[in-house]
């Protein structure tokens, strides 16, 4: 009987380089120390009791609601006669439907406005601390809870929103949820969890200029596949990572989910610690020294016992970019699209339909593919780091005619950051617009949308059929930079031509 | 709670692997404080551009209560309307070669068996079902067996799902909440917790 949720071998489609990775068996013996990985630790520490069904109670830290999955599960919460167990532990923001040209009240769509209205009455009426847009601190749910350093080392995370990977970023153990889970957490501040296996991706060297931290979870995606993480939880490790900002760390755990994934994180270390210092939630003066004590003890040493390895060499990889209807899709800038008949069985049927829907050609570069929108924003890329560095592009020239080109900050808070950097005036004056700060055309919920076929160069993280609001509208996942480029050159643009 | 041990009835097929929530149910439909009405917008793009010829728009299929699929159905968004739209179309479980993970777990949570098959097995059931979508088939879920036509296949099911299922305990606020002040006890643990009650 084929277990369904094993994981298979690695895929290693022809059109790529070899990947290592270690049988299970190896690792086992790789892991003779038998230490705990962060996720270990941190899951037993948060277990309340073993359930009879054989998962996991775990105790949740932090729980971050938005205004999409959490009304059905207020409802449902009422429904049962109870209250939220720890509302000073649930923290609520408002960021997929709200309109990215003007956050004024009412907003211009009813539906968008209900659900936002239901958010603060329900936020009300359960004594939980609300972000909207008059607080100066709304944004995009995994924007925000690193920046006010709700999101820390060593803390279970949940949200109804896959995304939720992101906070891994800081050691944390962060799971994406359904809104019948939400309302679990409301009521109980508990998930009933089975424990992921931990597979740790080691990326080594370093990463050449023009190669950003979107390249390389687009690289890791389709080096291991969009259903090869199913079961685990990533780490994510290695000089690369180490050497990465806590922004660019949250990129790259951000997509865990594209892989399949249940989680991912980084191991904590200086540069997280750095980054919370002074940040509103985050514990100073002694609460600090005591915690960090903690967040240091619980990363993965050198003898923890991993169920997996993976080792990539970060100076194989090049800005990437998606060509197909899912992230694992993608290919080198500077490399043709795949053929079918260079990709393993199992891969063609799939691809042959990516190749149809997005209407481009086996075999042809992918670069030089024309775009019609050019969006720079989301949880994967709508952080300081990303805007400053698309800016840099930005400031070399104008964005092509025909072009549509969007700048979304991530939050409130990256706003008034960009703006004390003038980074705005680089924007608009090369023709990009600059908007308020949500989700925007990363999804199809507010009225940032593609028009039929449009080509969209994003630097969000999912290319799905119909993703960014029209049924057949085409997405090309890339970082921030190459989104700059393909907007100034009206096409996809190797980002190191530029530089 | 429920125990749902079996499902019976008429499956419909859907070919195809890695479809993901925004195709089960497109975002805009996201824009509600209920689930009332998704069941009527389930898959609509893909119906839209199949013009007719979806599997859901299949007068053969129509009523069928189990939905077949291929692998990693139910990938992307963490959306619980992807199973709520299913479940309100009228799907009440479903078979494939594998699911999503928050997929899987939200169909557990609403009461929705979500059974896996080998390659070999899933393929001969649904080109049994295709042959003939009027026969009935059997979603044994207590017994982790999916019957047709063409023969009875062991399925697989991740455990703590199965004794859910079949337990009747799919609704876990319930069941969270007889762990009662252990939960406090476990939070009173947990170092970055203390500094709260220090402030
Ligand atoms: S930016 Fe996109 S992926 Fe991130 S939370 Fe918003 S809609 Fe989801």
């Amino acid at each position: 009987m084929a277990p369904c949720y094993a994981m298979r071998t690695p895929p290693r489609p022809c059109y790529q380089k070899g990947v290592q990775t270690s049988s299970p068996r190896d690792s086992e013996s790789l892991s003779k120390g038998g230490g705990k990985t962060l996720l270990d630790a941190v899951w037993d520490a948060h277990t309340v009791r073993e359930l009879p069904n054989g998962d996991t109670q775990l105790f949740i830290g932090l729980h971050l609601v938005h205004e999409v999955t959490s009304p059905q599960a207020f409802s449902m919460l009422r429904e049962m006669g109870l209250r939220v167990r720890c509302p000073e532990r649930t923290f609520a923001t408002v960021d997929h439907i709200i309109p990215t040209d003007s956050q004024r009240r009412p907003l211009s769509d009813d539906l968008a406005e209900a659900m936002m209205t239901e958010l603060e009455r329900n936020c009300r009426e359960q004594g939980i601390r609300f972000f909207g847009p008059e607080t100066g601190q709304q944004g995009i749910v995994h924007v925000i809870g690193p920046e006010l350093g709700l999101t820390q080392p060593g803390m279970t995370i949940a949200c109804g929103d896959s995304h939720t990977s992101t906070h891994g970023a800081f050691g944390a153990v962060a799971f994406g949820i359904g809104t019948s889970q939400v309302r679990d957490v409301l009521a109980t501040q508990c998930l009933s969890l089975a424990r992921p296996r931990v597979r740790r991706i080691e990326v080594g060297g370093k990463l050449a200029p023009g190669v950003y931290a979107k390249d390389v979870i687009l690289h890791i995606i389709q080096r291991l596949g969009v259903k090869g993480g199913i079961g685990f939880a990533y780490e994510y490790a290695g000089a690369v990572i180490e050497a990465m900002s806590l922004e660019e760390r949250m990129t790259v755990c951000n997509m865990s989910i594209e892989g399949g994934a249940r989680c991912g994180y980084v191991n904590p270390d200086e540069t997280t610690f750095a980054y919370l210092r002074g940040r509103e939630f985050a514990p100073a003066g002694e609460d600090e020294k005591r915690v960090i004590e903690w967040w240091r003890s619980i990363a993965s040493g050198p003898g923890a016992s991993h169920a997996d390895r993976v080792s990539l060499d970060g100076r194989e990889i090049a800005p990437t970019v998606t060509f197909g209807i899912h992230p694992g899709q993608s290919v080198a800038v500077d490399a043709r699209i795949p053929r079918p008949d260079e990709v393993r069985d199992d891969e063609r049927a799939g691809l042959e339909e990516a190749l149809a829907y997005m209407g481009l050609t086996a075999g042809a570069p992918i670069a030089g593919t024309p775009i019609d929108v050019a969006f720079i924003g989301s949880c994967t890329n709508g952080r300081l780091s990303d805007l400053r560095e698309a800016a840099r592009i930005a400031r070399t020239g104008r964005v092509a005619p025909g072009v549509k080109a969007l700048v979304v900050p991530g939050s409130q808070a990256v706003a008034r950051a960009a703006e004390a950097e003038g980074l705005p005036e680089i924007f608009r004056s090369a023709g990009f617009e600059w908007r308020e700060a949500g989700c925007s055309m990363c999804l199809a919920m507010n009225p940032d949308k593609l028009v039929g076929r449009q080509m969209s160069a994003s630097s969000s993280n999912r290319n799905f059929k119909g993703r960014q609001g029209s049924p057949s509208g085409r997405t090309l996942l890339m970082s921030p930079v190459m989104v700059a480029a393909a907007a100034l050159r009206g096409c996809v643009t190797d980002v190191r031509e530029m530089l | 709670m429920a125990k749902i041990e079996r499902v019976v009835g008429r499956a419909c097929t859907l070919r195809g692997d890695d479809i993901d929530t925004d195709r089960i149910i497109p975002a805009r439909y996201l824009r509600a404080i209920t689930f009332e009405g998704l069941g009527e917008h389930a898959f609509e793009d893909d119906r839209e551009q199949a013009k007719g010829n979806h599997p859901l728009d299949d007068r053969r299929f129509t009523g069928a209560t189990i939905l077949v699929v291929g692998h990693n159905f139910g990938c992307g968004s963490s959306r619980e309307h992807a199973p709520q739209a299913l479940m309100r179309f009228g799907f009440q479980a479903f078979v494939g070669g594998s699911f999503a993970e928050i997929f899987a777990g939200n169909c557990t949570a609403l009461g929705l068996p979500h059974l896996c098959l080998a390659p070999e097995a899933l393929s001969a059931l649904m080109d049994s079902i295709d042959l003939d979508p009027s026969q009935e088939v059997v979603v044994d879920v207590a017994n982790r067996k999916v019957s047709c036509r063409a023969g009875t296949f062991d399925a697989s099911i991740p455990e703590g799902a199965h004794r859910q299922l079949v337990g009747g305990t799919w609704n876990n606020t319930a069941v969270l909440l007889e762990a009662g002040s252990a939960i406090e006890a476990t939070a009173a643990r947990l170092p970055y917790l203390k500094r709260s009650e220090a402030a």
